[in-house]
Order: C-alpha cells, then sequence, then structure tokens
C-alpha cells in the first residue's frame, strides 16, 4: 500500500520509541502513564490556543465590520450630497473589506472545526488514560505471568499508537495556528498602515470631503437666508 | 480489522475493505506523483467515506492497535508528498 502503509510505518516508529523502556514492564507502564498524563495537558492547551486564536480572528473581523459600516452610511451621505464620485470610492473601499470579511469568516470556521476536533480527542485521550490507570494496576499486580506480560505489550502498544496519533494532531493544530497568526498580524499590519481602515478615521478623504460639501451648502443657506431677510 | 483515521479515532471495518482501500490508496499515490490536488482530495476523501460507511467507530474505552492506519481527513498534497519522500509528519 501507498499512503497508507508509509503512514503506518511512521506512526509505528512514534510508537516505537514510546515503547522505549520495556525492561521493567511495571516501570514502563507508569512512565506510560506519565507520558500521556502530559500528552492530555498538550491537548488541554491545544484547545486553549485555538480559543484564543479564533478570539482574535472574531475581533478583527468586528473592527472590519465597524469601518464597513461606516463606509457604507458614507456612500449614503455621498449620495444625498450628489457626490457620486466620494459614493463610488466608498462603495470601493466597503467592497474590498466585504473580501476581507469573507476570509475571515472562513478562518474563523476552520478555527471551529479545529477546536471541535481536539475537544473530541482531549475526550477521548482522558478515557483511556483513565482505561490505562486501572489495567496498568491490574497488571502491574501480576506481571511476572507470562501471559501478563503479553497484556502488557499490547496495552502499551495500544496507548502508544493513540499517543502518536494525538500527538501529531496537536502537533498539526499548533502549524496550523501559527500558520493563522502570521496571516493575523499581517491583517493587522494592513489596518495599521491605513491601507484597510484609515480613511475611516477622523479627517480622511470621504469626511473630508463630505464636511466641505455640507459647509457649502450650509454657507450657501445661510446666504439665502441673509438675503432674503435684506430684502435682495 | 482496525483503522484508525488520524485525528479521528478507530473504527472496525470488515477484512473485505482492504482491497477497495487499496485500490483508492494507489490512485492516491498516482495524483500525489502527478501533484494533481483535486484528484488527491478527491482520492482521500473516498478513502474516508469507504471507511466510515463500512465501519463502526471502536470506544473511547479500547485500547488497542491498529492494522491500517490512514492520514488525517485535512492532509494537504504538500504534506502528503512528504510522507512519500520520507520525512515524516511527527517531530521525533
Amino acid at each position: 500500500m501507498g499512503l497508507l502503509n508509509r503512514m503506518g510505518t511512521i506512526v509505528k516508529a512514534k510508537t516505537n520509541t514510546l515503547m522505549d523502556r520495556l525492561e521493567d514492564p511495571s516501570e514502563t507502564l507508569d512512565y506510560s502513564y506519565q507520558k500521556q498524563l502530559d500528552l492530555l495537558q498538550n491537548v488541554r492547551r491545544g484547545v486553549a490556543e485555538v480559543a484564543t486564536s479564533k478570539k482574535r480572528l472574531e475581533l478583527q473581523k468586528a473592527k472590519l465590520m465597524q469601518s464597513r459600516d461606516k463606509l457604507d452610511s458614507q456612500a449614503r451621505d455621498a449620495i444625498k450630497s450628489d457626490r457620486e464620485d466620494l459614493a463610488r470610492m466608498a462603495l470601493e473601499r466597503k467592497t474590498a473589506l466585504d473580501s476581507q470579511i469573507r476570509g475571515l469568516d472562513l478562518q474563523i470556521a476552520d478555527l471551529q472545526r479545529e477546536q471541535d476536533k481536539l475537544e473530541a480527542t482531549e475526550k477521548r485521550l482522558s478515557t483511556k488514560i483513565e482505561v490505562f490507570r486501572t489495567r496498568k494496576e491490574s497488571l502491574k499486580a501480576q506481571h511476572s505471568a507470562a501471559e501478563a506480560q503479553v497484556k502488557v505489550t499490547e496495552s502499551l502498544t495500544g496507548i502508544s499508537e493513540e499517543m502518536a496519533d494525538v500527538g501529531m494532531a496537536v502537533q498539526r493544530s499548533e502549524d496550523k495556528i501559527e500558520n493563522m497568526k502570521a496571516r493575523s498580524a499581517a491583517l493587522d499590519e494592513l489596518m495599521d498602515s491605513g491601507a484597510l481602515e484609515d480613511f475611516t478615521q477622523s479627517g480622511d478623504n470621504i469626511d473630508r470631503e463630505l464636511a466641505k460639501v455640507k459647509a457649502e451648502s450650509d454657507v450657501e443657506l445661510e446666504l439665502a437666508k441673509l438675503k432674503a431677510e435684506a430684502g435682495k | 480489522m482496525i483503522i484508525r483515521i488520524m485525528g479521528e479515532g478507530q473504527f472496525k471495518v470488515p477484512s473485505a475493505l482492504l482491497d477497495e482501500l487499496n485500490v483508492i490508496d494507489n490512485q492516491i499515490v498516482d495524483f500525489v506523483a502527478k501533484e494533481d490536488e483535486a484528484g488527491y482530495k478527491k482520492g482521500l476523501s473516498e478513502l474516508f467515506v469507504a471507511i466510515k460507511d463500512k465501519g463502526t467507530p471502536l470506544g473511547a474505552e479500547d485500547i488497542v492497535e491498529s492494522d491500517i492506519i490512514v492520514p488525517p481527513e485535512d492532509l494537504t498534497l504538500e504534506e502528503a508528498a512528504k510522507i512519500f519522500s520520507g520525512a515524516g509528519l511527527i517531530e521525533d
């Protein structure tokens, strides 16, 4: 077999390193159990890490949504003031933000799936560890018998394979998060540099132009009023 | 026959499934060699459908070794190529 065979080889190699110390069965069982608890901690950290990353992306999204809403109302104001050019500019920027937001939505959904998967892994592993702990004590009590020795090996092989699997899941999750962090930092930079949202901050082009239009029409109104009062 | 899907857990499947999996596995090898991402993804998903359709998940309390180990469902073409080149997915 191709991919499956190689995958099996990789996991078996990892399984073997986890079972390296099989000279004293009792010691090996305890050692493995300790490793399992460490791994469970890793999985829990992984779940927390994914949740934090997801939160970060959600905050970014909220910020972009705010900018988007602002651009939307700017476009409306511009149309009211007969400034189609400004409205067009605002809508163009809004479209760019929309595509960023869609990208974030995909990443957030991806992280949610990752979190669900790791949580299921955590549950599965902690059940297995509990089963292993009970079995370990009964095996230690009878490990002199040859049959018990076989059972020790069986249990260790099974749990070690599980650990190789979980270890890899945690590692891939970390890689994924690192990747996402880099993208997220890039987006932050883009936002900070103003390429995405600076124009919605106070004093931006569209606001300034709209304020100018409003000021001009206010002046005209005032002028007309003064003219009317003066009877001209 | 026990199959482990990495990241998901183990399934008990009828031994007869092995032939079907072999056919899909060989296709995946070709797709990876040709760097055909669409074909590779399709092959990989067929693998999971076959296993989940015909298999039953093992309980969390079962601690047994698997006969076959299937890579995680979201394994990228790049990662698959790495596996074939001998560079493992799991750090030592």
